[in-house]
This record gives C-alpha cells, sequence and structure tokens, in this order.
C-alpha cells in the first residue's frame, strides 16, 4: 500500500497554508537595506549635498551615472561647496545597484531608496536627469514619476541614509553617526551594528 | 431497424422533435464547451494546491475566468504554419482530435430518473426523451470508435509538422493510444457481459438498485479502465505524448493561436467524456438517491456531475503525484499487465455468465476459473521471462563479438 503514501502527501498539501503573497495588490515589507532607485539628498536648510566631484560616475561599473560639476553662482549658492553636480544623470538601463557610488560620495548627497518599482515603458524615461533625482526642495520627499509605483509611505525617510554600506557597517564605527542631516528629517540615529541581529527602527 | 430506444424519435418526427433534439444538441454543445472552460481552472487550481501554490487567481473571482482569457490571448495570436508542413493535414488534425471529442459526448446520459423503473426520461415541451443527444443501440462501441478517430488527430498532427519532435510525440501517440485502447476495449466487455446490452441507458438503467457494475463487473475491469483511460487520455502519468522535457511538446509543437486551442480544448473534453463515460460504465451514471421529490429531476443530474467531478479531481491527482513512466515500462505495463488481466477477468466473468445459464455452481465454476487462470498467468510470465532471457542472452553475445572484432 505504499504506493497510496505519494497521494496522501499531495492531497494533504491542499490544506496547508500558503506563503505566497498576492504581489500588486498586497506588498511584503521590504528588506532593511534593499537597493532601489537612487535619490540625491539635501541639507536640512535645503542646500544640494552633491558637489559635482564625479566620484560616484568614476567608481560606477556599469558606467551608468553621467555628472558634471559647475561653480557655484555666488549670489545664489547651490551647495555648500565651491561647486555643484549641474548635471547629474543616472541611466537606469545600466545600473546594477551595486550602491558603489554610495560609498563614494563623500557628502552623502547620492544615496539609494528601497523604491524598485518604477518599470518605464521608454529609453529616454530610463535616464533620471538631476531634477528627477533630487528631493524636494521643501518637504524633502523622493519626486514621483508617473511611471513609478509607490504606496503610502514609501517616500518616507528615504533620502540621507547611507542604507546600504553605511559606516556603521564597520564594527568599528558601531554608535557613530558618519552622515549628515537631511532636509526634513534632520540627523539620523546611529546604527547599532551588526552584531544586533534584529533590524532596527529608524529615528522617528 | 431501431435507430435509437430514445421516445422522441419513436413517433411521428415533426417540426417540434426536431426543435428538441436541436435544443439537447445546442445544449450538450455548450455544456461541454462551459465545462472545459471549468475544468482546465479546476484542474490548474488543485495542482497548484497540491503545489502550495495559488494558482490562477486574478481573472474574475478566483480566477474562474481564466481559462477564458487565455483563449481570447490564443485567439488573437499569429496563426503559424510551418515551412514544411503538409497544408492540408495541418489544418485538419485539430479537427479530427475536437469533433470525436465533441460526438462521444453525445451517447452519455447525464441525467434522467432510472430508479423505481423509471426509464429515464424526462419532459421537454410535451415530449418525453432520454436526457443524452443520441441513444444508439451499438452505443459504447461509437465511443471507441470515435475514440480510434482521435488518434488519428494526435498523429496526423505530429507527421503533418515536417518536425522531428512532433513526429515523436506522434509516433509514440499512435503506438501508446493503440495499445491502450485494447485494455480499455475489454475492460469495457466485462460491463457489457453483465448488462447484456451495449446502450449506454439500458446500461445505466442495469445499475438502477445500487448494484452498480464496479461491483457486478468486480472491480478490477474499473481499475484496468481508469488506467487504461488515463493512458488514452494522455494523461500524466501516461504523457509520453506530448512530454514536454523531452519532446519540447510532442504533437503539437509546431502548432499556434487558435489551432493549439483547439488540441488543448480537445484534450479537456476528452477528459471529461472518459469521466462521463467511465460514470456511465461502472458507477450507475446518473443513478443516486432521489432527496427531495419536489426537484425530483434536479437529482440524477446532481449525481451524474459529483460522480465526473470525482474523476476529474482523481485525473488531476494524479498528474500532482506520478512522475512519467519511461517509454518501455508504458507497453510493459499495457501488453503484458494490463490486456492479460482485462482478458483473464473477462474470461472468467464470460464462465460465470454461461454457468448461470447452464445452472452450474458458482462455487465450482470461480475455483476452475482461477486455476485456468492462474495457470495462463504462469505461462504467460514463463514466456516473458523466457523472451527476456534471449534478449539478454543475445545482447551479451552481440557484445563479445564486437568486444573480439577490436
Amino acid at each position: 500500500m505504499s504506493y497510496l503514501k505519494g497521494f496522501v502527501v499531495t492531497f494533504r498539501q491542499i490544506f496547508q497554508r500558503r506563503v505566497t503573497t498576492p504581489y500588486p495588490a498586497e506588498k511584503r515589507e521590504k528588506p532593511e537595506r534593499l537597493h532601489g532607485r537612487h535619490v540625491l539628498g539635501r541639507y536640512e536648510d535645503g542646500m544640494e549635498k552633491c558637489i559635482g566631484c564625479e566620484l560616484c560616475s568614476g567608481v560606477c561599473p556599469a558606467n551608468c551615472i553621467y555628472v558634471r560639476g559647475a561653480d557655484n553662482p555666488s549670489d545664489t549658492p547651490i551647495s555648500p561647496g565651491e561647486r555643484y553636480g549641474f548635471v547629474y544623470e543616472i541611466n537606469y538601463l545600466r545600473c546594477i545597484h551595486c550602491d558603489l557610488c554610495v560609498e563614494a560620495c563623500p557628502t552623502g548627497a547620492i544615496t539609494e531608496t528601497k523604491m524598485f518599482e518604477f518599470s518605464f515603458t521608454n529609453r529616454n524615461d530610463a535616464i533620471y536627469t538631476r531634477e528627477e533625482l533630487l528631493v524636494d526642495k521643501e518637504s524633502g520627499k523622493p519626486k514621483q514619476l508617473p511611471w513609478e509605483d509607490w504606496r503610502e509611505g514609501e517616500d518616507l525617510m528615504t533620502s540621507g541614509w547611507l542604507r546600504a554600506t553605511s559606516s556603521s557597517g564597520d564594527a568599528s564605527y558601531e554608535g557613530q553617526i558618519a552622515w549628515s542631516g537631511d532636509l526634513g528629517y534632520g540627523i539620523r540615529k546611529a546604527e547599532t551594528g551588526q552584531s544586533d541581529s534584529t533590524p532596527q527602527e529608524e529615528a522617528q | 431497424m431501431i435507430i435509437a430506444s430514445d421516445p422522441l424519435l419513436s413517433s411521428d418526427i415533426g417540426l417540434s422533435v426536431i426543435a428538441v433534439m436541436l435544443l439537447k444538441v445546442v445544449i450538450a454543445f455548450a455544456l461541454l464547451m462551459v465545462s472545459v472552460m471549468l475544468v482546465i481552472w479546476f484542474e490548474r487550481k488543485i495542482v497548484a494546491d497540491m503545489h502550495n501554490r495559488v494558482g490562477p487567481s486574478l481573472a474574475g473571482p478566483w480566477g474562474i475566468l481564466q481559462t477564458l482569457a487565455d483563449g481570447i490571448k490564443l485567439f488573437f495570436k499569429e496563426d503559424l504554419l510551418p515551412e514544411r508542413a503538409d497544408r492540408v493535414v495541418f489544418r485538419l488534425a485539430p479537427y479530427l482530435s475536437l469533433v470525436p471529442a465533441f460526438l462521444s459526448f453525445a451517447i452519455v446520459p447525464i441525467g434522467g430518473d432510472f430508479t423505481n423503473g423509471g426509464d429515464g426520461t424526462v419532459s421537454i415541451f410535451g415530449h418525453r426523451t432520454l436526457l443524452q443527444v443520441a441513444d444508439p443501440p451499438v452505443g459504447i462501441l461509437l465511443f471507441l470508435a470515435l475514440s480510434s478517430i482521435a488518434v488519428y488527430g494526435v498523429m496526423l498532427a505530429g507527421w503533418s509538422s515536417g518536425s522531428k519532435y512532433p513526429l515523436l510525440g506522434s509516433v509514440r501517440a499512435s503506438a501508446q493510444m493503440i495499445s491502450y485502447e485494447a485494455a480499455l476495449g475489454l475492460s469495457m466487455a466485462t460491463v457489457f457481459l453483465s448488462s447484456g446490452t451495449l446502450s449506454t441507458s439500458g446500461i445505466v438503467s442495469g445499475q438502477a438498485t445500487w448494484n452498480w457494475n464496479l461491483l457486478a463487473t468486480g472491480v478490477i475491469p474499473f481499475v484496468i479502465f481508469v488506467i487504461a483511460g488515463t493512458a488514452e487520455l494522455n494523461r500524466p502519468p501516461f504523457d509520453l505524448v506530448e512530454a514536454e522535457q523531452e519532446l519540447v511538446g510532442g504533437f503539437h509543437t509546431e502548432y499556434s493561436s487558435i489551432r493549439f486551442a483547439l488540441f488543448y480544448l480537445a484534450e479537456f473534453m476528452n477528459m471529461i467524456t472518459m469521466s462521463a463515460i467511465a460514470v456511465t460504465l461502472f458507477l450507475g451514471g446518473p443513478n443516486g438517491p432521489i432527496l427531495i421529490e419536489q426537484i425530483s429531476w434536479v437529482w440524477p443530474i446532481l449525481w451524474f456531475f459529483l460522480k465526473v467531478l470525482a474523476f476529474l479531481f482523481t485525473f488531476v491527482w494524479l498528474r500532482a503525484t506520478l512522475p512519467r513512466l519511461r517509454y518501455d515500462q508504458l507497453m510493459d505495463l499495457g501488453w503484458k499487465l494490463l490486456i492479460p488481466a482485462s482478458l483473464g477477468w473477462f474470461l472468467l466473468i464470460a464462465a460465470l455468465n454461461i454457468g448461470k445459464d447452464r445452472g452450474w455452481s458458482t462455487f465450482l465454476v470461480v475455483p476452475i476459473g482461477l486455476i485456468v487462470l492462474s495457470l495462463a498467468a504462469l505461462l504467460l510470465n514463463g514466456a516473458i521471462k523466457k523472451a527476456k532471457d534471449s534478449n539478454l542472452n543475445a545482447a551479451d553475445l552481440s557484445e563479445i563479438s564486437e568486444g573480439s572484432n577490436q
């Protein structure tokens, strides 16, 4: 009768719990350090963090970032430094979301958000320009493009925080704040380090 | 000559009789189409459940309209005709699959009260008629004939594609379907013996008092019928004909668009028809207790559909559980087990029937019959073993001779 054992096994599966999430209708919580699309951050006074140094462009293994720096206009400075990035383009047909640009950035200007649902249908739309990447001047929230699929609250707490490769990932940086403040959110709390296995809550 | 035992056709055939006939045809057609749609959904949903998946869930409530969506999609796809295909046969083959699938459903009684001496007729617009499109006296033979024609659909589809995988698939299909048809027919023959008729309504009315053929023929023919029927349908675990992993889909590799949809339709229609025939032959068709008198005509139809549903579930269950057979195992099962077993059982039942007529004691007929059958089984086993051994020896010899040549 061992022939029938297999039938019992398959029959039992019918009544077991499904782990599948009906994706577009319902979304699972994203991992803490998910690599999604980039944003360019601003300081708390609304100044752009990017200084147009092109380090991100240089480190990018996929050659997807194009940056041109320019001198700040002396009467209306855009960034607190000497120069600012006046052209900043990321080609998402090339980007592999490795976050090396985030590591390379000396001012913490470029960071990756958790938002990954941006299926554009046009090659031109694949190239995100400076205006599209910059967070809003007033609220500090990233700009939503028409083809991007966001859910409520996903655009909060996106910018400024070095999600993927924060220096606190290194044990010696545990408890230290290695980043500047963000428009709308202030200075983020230090990470507790990787010894703490439970994902820590962000500073509210 | 009696054309049919349907009381509808025994009186004068007027316009209203033709209208009732047409109504029955249309209802059978629509019923089969809708049930195919639901069965495909049912199969996908149940298999998904058995795999711990969700299955189709977006089109309509619980994804029930998934088949419709797929059908519409297929309809608008490009209809490809391979360059090396035999154009006429290639176009004809799907219909050779589809039409027999439709026609064989016509002889299945799907309702009607056969219990308490009822003749299974219902009244439609004042005409007494059976709840089946046709009731030819040859009944089940017609089904066998049609299922043989369906083999042509699969065979010619593969042959006319002008491509190697479909050809392999069709060669497998014709070998498999022909060899299993023998076992199928022999297991049916025991039913004819115990019912004494070939007509489907006759077979059903013979099982009206819970004396289902399942027990009357001794379960074995039923088991053989289900196995051979599964093989005949090319359903897993006998789906070598369309084995995706080996043959890229088998006979319908080159088919696309609506022609592919027709094959798909025919396959599931055959599944329903085979279940319906099995219910008719072995499980008493629409017979069952009538629980509420007021709607007495509903119950036989309900019982029929429940029984068919049980079969459909079994087919899905088989698919979710069993791995595909190897081709030689398939042929072994068919020729060396199913055909001899069904033939032996057929002889036993025949002996019992004759014994009853002649007034021989059943207690004598059964042991003698079993002894004869087991002797025959031993003989067959010995012959098979001998053949295998000599095959092995021949293989050894050729290996040795090859070795000495090097």
